[in-house]
């Protein structure tokens, strides 16, 4: 048997050694060898030869089976006009592909590891610990390092140092103007900014997502709620600039019954129309789409962290990790009688922004 | 006064004279009718006098206690008046109404009352008011419908509560959006026009029939083709596939890493 480390290193323990005078307490040795079945008895070893190999095989077969379902199944299904039947002809598909890859790889792997445990040598072996702390080495590296200082003279040339720290502080700079015009690709905003305002504008109609049509106060009855964009959002002819303002500008239009409103900022007196009130579908929270609404209790609910908000009550969060209210879209309708915008949000939209003034 | 009578010798003042006359005939006559027609509207279309007749008696023996002698409305239910056709055809019709007992929201259960009965409950509510009807077979035929678009629509004003899948989900307070699989087409077409519960309505001028006929063909083309492989766990998403991995998978981590650090026998 290995002895273990020699007291030498300096990180044994000294004060109350043992017996022998090395350790603490004696080394209690390892448990005596146990031969296993297979090593004493042939049979045994017969048998997990066989296990092993009946594993490996149940690897061929899910390779097989895999194939099968790649090449076979998706050659016939083509044949099958029929939509349904195309899709049961999927689903078996699919599931010959993740049975038989399962098993293709859990055959080799669990076969490998009978085979290690029952039929490799498994004689004990101790590896001695290498002393943690080296302090010659520790030493050798400190001096190294000092030498090196020495030899480019920093400490007596300040001039080089200087220079080389502004050299360094000024080389990011042709990154940061890159990535910064990588966001510039369209509009001139620099991103903070952008991210103040909404394409909502004075006049701008609400029509209906996604059929784009305008909405009329009339169209909403009492307990209504109405999925709505911007009328300006079809101008925007890039596929991309398209959903990013559509994200930030999706909007929720609900109507309820005047009285039931239980308050109103001074200055918002006229942000609803007859019972009509608009909010910002971004949560204040991290950003999701709340558009869960409860047209008797009033309350819109966020479905990734039940932030809650009450639209009696300007949206104010009434459950939840929500920071701020939803921004409300001030609206009226215009001469022709379609609902509009009356500007835009008066806050910014979406999850908690790093300056925020709501005058 | 003095301008009339020079003028009534003119030619055209018999011309006048006669049109005049006709106007106040026609217009009385008209009125007259209308306040006919206002009386014979009372019974909703579609339906007999006697379903109402019929439908009030079931109303004052099984409703009534709630909602009122003249469905006017109590502290423990509210008034039905202008609730329309709709609204009871699937109240009734799903057994949510008469409520099993009180909750959050009404639960969904066997129906209490027959098809007939339903029709004359619903005869006798539209009575009282105008409201939504019964929707025609036409916009019920999924055949017609478009799935495709439905889907769009489905996630645009329906997926946020009822979940992508149609599946359902859970609101605030022990209020939860019920699963739309093995619902009835002319249920989900009546939910969506009187908004039952704390749903929000999704009349016509928000969603056409025609749309809500491809929503309706939607669910149920998603419905009959099932999954495309493997377990759908109640299509819930994350939240029952996290609990079966945690559980089920990390059990499996934990027995192999057993398996692998035990000595053979």
């Amino acid at each position: 048997m290995a002895e273990h480390g020699n007291g030498e290193s300096g990180a044994v323990v000294t004060a109350g050694e043992g017996e022998s005078g090395t350790y603490a307490i004696d080394s209690p040795g390892l448990p005596p060898h146990r031969p296993r079945l297979s090593d004493v008895d042939e049979k045994a070893a017969k048998r997990s030869e066989r296990q092993v190999a009946t594993l490996f095989i149940i690897s061929i077969i899910g390779t097989i089976v895999f194939m099968v379902g790649y090449f076979a199944i998706g050659r016939t299904s083509e044949e099958f006009g029929e939509y349904f039947d195309h899709m049961q002809w999927l689903r078996i598909q699919n599931t010959l592909l993740g049975v038989g890859s399962a098993f293709a790889m859990l055959g080799i792997g669990l076969g490998v590891v009978h085979w290690a445990k029952t039929l490799m040598p498994d004689h004990e072996i101790v590896e001695p610990r290498k002393p943690l702390r080296a302090e010659a080495e520790r030493a050798e590296a400190a001096q190294m390092m000092g030498e090196i200082v020495e030899e480019t003279q920093i400490k007596r040339r300040p001039l080089l140092r200087n220079t080389l720290i502004a050299a360094a502080l000024l080389a990011p700079l042709p990154a940061v103007v890159m990535f910064r015009d990588l966001d510039r690709a369209y509009g001139e905003e620099f991103s903070p900014e952008r991210m103040r305002h909404t394409i909502w504008d004075e006049g701008v109609r609400l029509v209906r997502d996604p059929t784009g049509t305008p909405i009329r106060a009339s169209d909403l009855t009492v307990g209504s709620a109405m999925h709505v964009i911007p009328e300006n959002l079809r101008e925007i002819s890039s596929h991309g600039e398209r959903l990013s303002e559509k994200a930030k500008a999706v909007v929720l239009l609900m109507r309820m019954n005047p009285e039931d409103f239980e308050h109103t900022s001074p200055g918002r007196e006229d942000w609803t129309y007859q019972g009509i009130i608009a909010c910002s579908k971004v949560c204040t929270h991290v950003g999701c789409p709340v558009a869960l609404y409860e047209r008797h209790t009033h309350h819109l609910l966020c479905p990734c962290h039940q932030s809650t908000f009450d639209a009696a009550q300007e949206f104010k969060v009434v459950f939840g990790p929500a920071g701020r209210p939803l921004p409300q879209l001030p609206i009226t309708v215009d001469d022709e009688g379609f609902l509009v915008a009356r500007s835009d949000f008066t806050e910014p939209v979406g999850p908690t922004y790093w300056e925020r003034g709501n005058a | 006064m003095k301008a009339l009578t020079q003028k009534r010798r003119h030619p055209f003042a018999f011309v006048a004279l006669l049109l005049l006359g006709l106007l106040l005939t026609g217009g009385l006559y008209a009125a007259a009718t209308t306040v006919n027609e206002a009386q014979a509207s009372n019974l909703p279309e579609g339906y007999t006098s006697e379903q109402v007749e019929e439908g009030e008696r079931l109303f004052v023996a099984n409703c009534a206690t709630c909602h009122g002698m003249n469905a006017e409305g109590t502290d423990a239910g509210p008034s039905l008046v202008g609730v329309g056709a709709a609204s009871v055809d699937f109240q009734v019709g799903t057994g949510r109404m008469p409520m099993q007992m009180q909750g959050p929201q009404a639960q969904q259960k066997p129906p209490q009352f027959n098809e007939e009965q339903t029709a004359q409950l619903a005869a006798y509510v539209a009575s009282l008011g105008t409201g939504p009807a019964v929707p025609e077979d036409e916009y019920l035929d999924v055949d017609q419908g478009d799935p495709s678009r439905g889907g769009e629509l489905f996630r645009i004003n329906c997926a946020m509560c009822h979940n992508a899948a149609g599946a359902g989900g859970a609101l605030t307070e022990g209020k939860f959006a019920p699963s739309l699989h093995g619902v009835e087409e002319r249920h989900i077409y009546e939910a969506m026009t009187t908004g039952p519960q704390n749903m929000p309505v999704f009349n016509d001028a928000n969603i056409p029939p025609e749309d809500k006929r491809d929503i309706i063909a939607f669910l149920k083309t998603y419905e009959n083709q099932g999954t495309p492989g493997g377990f759908s766990l109640g299509f819930l998403g994350p939240v029952s596939e996290g609990l079966l991995i945690w559980t089920l998978g990390l059990a499996l981590l934990i027995g192999s890493m057993v398996w692998l650090t035990s000595r053979s026998s």
